[in-house]
């Protein structure tokens, strides 16, 4: 069962992957192929499992106070472009293209 | 034409009042220097992990028990996926599967026809109450065509309060949002000021036909102050009502209420339906409540929250308060939802009532009429009255005790306004207020006006 042009199109849109060729999209059926196997196991009235140390998995509780913070100039020298000391970003999300107006290997499928 | 039955439901964001942020130690503080409260995780920066604050889960806790919500003793964190500039791990850390509190009921007042005199109880159901994490904030500078992010924020606690759609118009839903800000500040797990951003309010929207299926709904957001969603609501009911008489179609969309305007507007920014690929946070395990029945033996009690030990130290809701006011004091129903509508006027009321020997029935009138409408003719909060509940106190001792008219408090009252210093003795003695007690001497008075109005006195005594 192959996976459509309109489901690779969506995967491309949310995830910002690019399958590229025809080869990025045989390895993600693959991957999908290999990972279906997991439905042959019937689980049926199982819990799902959150971890394998089970319920010696503890979620650790901090104190409320406060221990960070005040490094400004260390993480904008990330920062590939900054104003005063604000993140510079573009306007808003620059949603990709429509399949029909972009150039993708995906319009010929 | 058919009736129309509109359908309101809403989404509430209130920020967790805590010193430090939901799973990391930076500072929670409205008002920062830029990127000044941003910690290693915050940023987002790789190898960085969640750390659960305790705090937060209390607060979330007190809050599902004040809003009769079954605890999960055993909740999950999910990553919630999204791209934008403000949430620097493109995805939020939620609950979307498990959350920590769920089916409660908030029960609130409204006014009929506008007249305090007749109010009635009505009650939402409460769907959840989630765990989450809130964005940074972005500014759009469109002159030079960026956005400028601030990541203070990220990262702050919040609980989201889903209210089912059991109202049905913008007054209802004030009153709810109005009564929840009022508990989550009695219970003091979130300060719930909505123009600080500590309480964001987006509502959901749809009309149908009685019999019908619930219509299309519309999500409406950018709602800045508990009038505005009066408004809001008010609005997008018309405007789909509108919409459909006249033929047309309600779209799934989320629209943004635009305040100078009085109208909502479709949002900029959403493209279509999100997918928002929900998945287990994997860096979490589950978080584990206990009560007095499971709590285990040897652990840690700084690591253990017993939902029992929160329970009973519970303050007195604002029902609750209300109600022992009405019992206490023999006002109004009424009377006690203003007083405990203005923020220190019960105090205020209580402790005049403590000072002076005026029944209640009576201290409430010059607090709900009399101080309260001064205090609102000049946009002052009750600490900022220059009125103390001493010097009341001590102007309704003289009222009381005869030594002054009603007429004449009034006056004094007036005078105390201006906040000069003067008693209410004194400026009684300036004003040579005092009632009279001297027979002879009113007898005097009495009769010098007769003397004086000859005319109006014959024409009262030929009827």
């Amino acid at each position: 069962q192959k996976v459509s042009v309109e489901v690779l199109d969506h995967l491309e849109h949310l995830a910002l992957v690019d399958f590229r060729d025809s080869e990025g999209v045989e390895r993600l059926q693959k991957a999908i192929q290999f990972a279906d196997q997991l439905q042959e196991v019937n689980t049926d009235g199982v819990e799902p499992m959150d971890s394998v140390l089970e319920d010696r998995w503890c979620l650790y509780l901090r104190e409320d106070d406060v221990t960070e913070g005040n490094c400004t100039k260390e993480l904008l020298e990330n920062a590939r472009e900054k104003l005063e000391e604000y993140f510079v970003a573009p306007p808003g999300n620059i949603p990709l293209p429509k399949l029909e107006e972009r150039e993708t290997f995906l319009q010929g499928c | 034409l058919a009736p129309w039955i509109p359908v309101v439901g809403l989404e509430i964001h209130a920020q967790i009042s805590s010193n430090s942020k939901l799973f990391s130690g930076s500072q929670v503080q409205f008002a920062a220097p830029p990127n000044s409260l941003v910690s290693f995780f915050d940023a987002s920066l790789p190898g960085t992990l969640p750390v659960l604050n305790r705090r937060c889960v209390e607060a979330a806790v007190m809050t599902g028990l004040a809003l009769n919500c079954s605890i999960n003793k055993k909740s999950l964190f999910d990553r919630k996926h999204y791209f934008y500039a403000d949430l620097p791990a493109g995805y939020q850390i939620t609950q979307q599967r498990v959350p920590i509190a769920v089916n409660g009921s908030l029960s609130y007042s409204l006014c009929i026809d506008n007249r305090m005199s007749q109010m009635v109880t009505k009650t939402v159901r409460i769907k959840q109450i989630q765990l989450e994490q809130d964005s940074g904030k972005s500014l759009h500078d469109d002159t030079r065509c960026q956005t400028l992010v601030d990541l203070n924020r990220a990262g702050v606690g919040l609980m989201e309060v889903v209210m089912e759609p059991d109202m049905c118009c913008g007054e209802e839903a004030a009153a709810a949002v109005r009564e929840l800000q009022l508990i989550l500040q009695t219970l003091g797990s979130s300060q719930a000021v909505m123009a600080e951003g500590q309480l964001r309010v987006d509502a959901n929207v749809s009309v149908h036909h009685p019999g019908e299926p619930y219509g299309v709904r519309t999500e409406v957001k950018n709602i800045n102050s508990i009038r505005f969603l009066a408004k809001a609501v008010d609005y997008e009911i018309q405007r789909q009502i509108e919409e459909l008489e006249n033929g047309g179609t309600i779209l799934n969309e989320t629209r943004a209420f635009d305040s100078k305007l009085g109208c909502t507007v479709p949002m900029r920014d959403k493209e279509g339906k999100q997918d928002y690929r929900f998945m287990p946070e994997p860096n979490l395990p589950p978080l584990i409540l206990y009560d007095t029945k499971s709590l285990p033996a040897n652990m840690n009690h700084q690591q253990v929250i017993n939902i029992d030990w929160i329970q009973e130290r519970l303050p007195d809701l604002p029902s609750v308060k209300r109600e022992k006011l009405v019992e206490q004091y023999g006002i109004l129903p009424e009377h006690s939802f203003t007083l405990l509508n203005e923020d220190g006027l019960a105090e205020f009321f209580e402790s005049v009532v403590k000072q002076t020997q005026m029944k209640p029935k009576k201290v409430i009138g010059w607090i709900l009429n009399d101080l309260l409408s001064y205090l609102k003719q000049h946009s002052l909060t009750v600490k900022e009255s220059p009125v103390s509940s001493i010097l009341l106190a001590d102007l309704l001792n003289l009222l009381e005790k005869k030594e002054i008219s009603s007429t004449a408090a009034k006056r004094v009252l007036a005078e105390l306004w201006k906040g000069e210093g003067k008693t209410p003795l004194e400026i009684v003695k300036e004003q040579k207020l005092e009632l009279l007690q001297d027979q002879k001497e009113l007898e005097q008075i009495c009769q010098a006006v007769i003397d004086g109005q000859e005319n109006e006195v014959i024409m009262m005594v030929l009827g």
